[in-house]
């Protein structure tokens, strides 16, 4: 591959720290620095920081840029008020899934799109078929910091940075703020399952931040984290991850993710046809979440499931939980799907393992 | 890394330790290290015939599924019982509790492994 490889603004932190690094989505990235499990804990019980700096961020500006995103993506922009943000999908003609994203709108005819890393260059190119004369997009890899900070203890560590008096964000929104009195995006949402904040800042400033949210958080129980920590913790929360969960060849339907394609506006986007009539009379597979046992093989990427001795799917993602201690999944399924808490089997190097039917979310809510 | 010098290595990362129980295997300080935390184990039966570069144990990690090859060609006389209860011995004592099974090697069979130092030599180039 002669891709060139994305080193990230945090770098230089990564190496301080002793980190084991690996290419990711075009990025070279930490997969790991104390250990994946003491991360993954760190994040659920007090704080995790990791480095995404890889998220893309594109803007989207211009008098045309609501009726240009309203044209292609699967949730409504209109929706949203400035400073408010939600999950939603560009969707390819047949409704699969281009890529999965967080949409801010910062003002009228302002919006911020963060996408995956490996999506990015192709929603640029999608996004810019739809670019007018009033609109424009723009937003390449690799021009800004970005950290998320992640865990119960992360607004009380957030805080210290915040100027005096100024509050965090509430929950799917974002603010322009100062941390350490340098200018940042902060919102708050996160790929953990727990309350966070994803920040934004200069290239050059990232790393002042990093380092000082890492030594702000030190006494509450702070861990930088990695790609590891990032993969179980966002199964645990029942989060897709585009590439395994996600791809052209699924939609959010199938994804069990109909919740983001709103279907209450009239304007048409990519594979609305095919969407309606799959919310409309059932798609031909869905996705449902799988549990193991304890002490037994734990569920992976590609495996079997049966049901009744029927393959019925695969896994697309899976992992032995580190919170539960047992595998948790997220399948794709053909429908109809059996229920939450019927048998399932999949097949570890040919031998099949006892699982049930979970609701997506492996987590009970604290 | 520590990679005892009394020891025989695989090139995937087994070691082996020959005694009058016949030979011990498990995996490197490197391989645990490179895994993380082990979370599960699979191990072959006792009294299976196995053949050196055989997948035949699994070492699970949050992160990964990692494949065990035979590194001698025998048959497996015993496995350790303690894993299964207690898998992050294998993160914790890679060369001592954390030993996977013992296999009494077939005689007059040359075996390709390597020592310590040809072993440490494949993890640096």
């Amino acid at each position: 591959m002669d891709t060139p490889i994305f080193s990230s603004p945090l770098a230089s932190c990564h190496a301080e720290l002793g980190a084991r690094m690996i290419n990711f989505g075009g990025w070279n990235l930490p997969v790991e620095y104390t250990g994946l499990l003491l991360e993954h804990q760190a994040t659920r019980q007090a704080a995790g920081l990791f480095d995404i700096s890889h998220m893309g961020q594109i803007r989207a500006q211009g008098a045309g840029a609501l009726a240009a995103l309203e044209s292609l993506l699967t949730n409504d922009p209109a929706k949203l008020r400035t400073g408010e943000g939600h999950y939603t999908f560009l969707t390819n003609d047949q409704g699969g899934v281009i890529d999965d994203l967080l949409l801010y709108r910062l003002g009228p005819e302002d919006f911020l799109l963060v996408v995956n890393a490996s999506r990015h260059k192709e929603d640029l190119r999608v996004l810019r078929k739809a670019q007018n004369n009033r609109t424009l997009f723009q937003g390449d890899p690799g021009t800004k910091a970005g950290m998320a900070l992640q865990g119960p203890r992360a607004e009380a560590i957030l805080a210290q940075l915040l100027p005096a008096g100024e509050t965090s964000p509430m929950r799917n929104t974002l603010i322009e703020s100062k941390l350490l009195g340098i200018p940042a995006t902060i919102a708050r949402t996160g790929y953990t399952g727990e309350d966070g904040f994803e920040i934004f800042t200069s290239l050059e400033d990232g790393p002042k931040i990093w380092r000082a949210l890492l030594e702000k958080g030190k006494p509450m129980g702070i861990l930088p984290c990695g790609l590891g920590a990032r993969d179980s913790l966002r199964l645990e929360a029942g989060l897709p991850l585009n590439g395994q969960d996600l791809s052209p060849e699924i939609t959010p339907i199938e994804a069990g993710l109909g919740f983001f394609v709103d279907l209450s506006r009239p304007r048409p986007f990519p594979g609305r046809a095919q969407l309606e009539q799959a919310k409309k009379n059932g798609a031909r597979c869905t996705t449902i979440g799988l549990v193991g046992q304890p002490k037994q093989a734990p569920p992976r990427h590609g495996y079997p499931v049966f049901h009744n001795g029927n393959q019925i799917g695969e896994i697309t993602s899976g992992v032995p939980s580190p919170t539960l201690g047992y595998g948790v999944a997220l399948a794709l399924i053909t429908t109809p799907a059996p229920v939450c808490g019927q048998d399932l089997e999949f097949e570890v190097r040919g031998r099949r393992v006892p699982a049930k039917v979970s609701p997506r979310k492996f987590l009970l809510k604290k | 890394m520590n990679t005892p010098a009394d020891l025989l290595y695989a090139k995937t990362h087994e070691w082996l330790r020959q005694g009058k129980e016949g030979g011990t295997v498990g995996i490197t300080d490197y391989a645990q290290s490179a895994l993380g935390d082990v979370v599960f184990v699979e191990l072959p039966k006792t009294g299976r015939k196995v053949t050196a570069g055989e997948v035949i144990a699994t070492v699970e990690s949050v992160k990964a599924a990692s494949d065990i090859y035979a590194p001698v060609t025998g048959e497996i006389t015993e496995t350790n019982p303690t894993l299964s209860a207690d898998p992050g011995l294998i993160n914790r004592e890679p060369y001592e509790s954390g030993w996977l099974f013992r296999i009494q090697a077939d005689a007059g069979k040359n075996h390709a492994l390597l020592s310590a130092s040809d072993y440490s030599a494949t993890l640096s180039s």
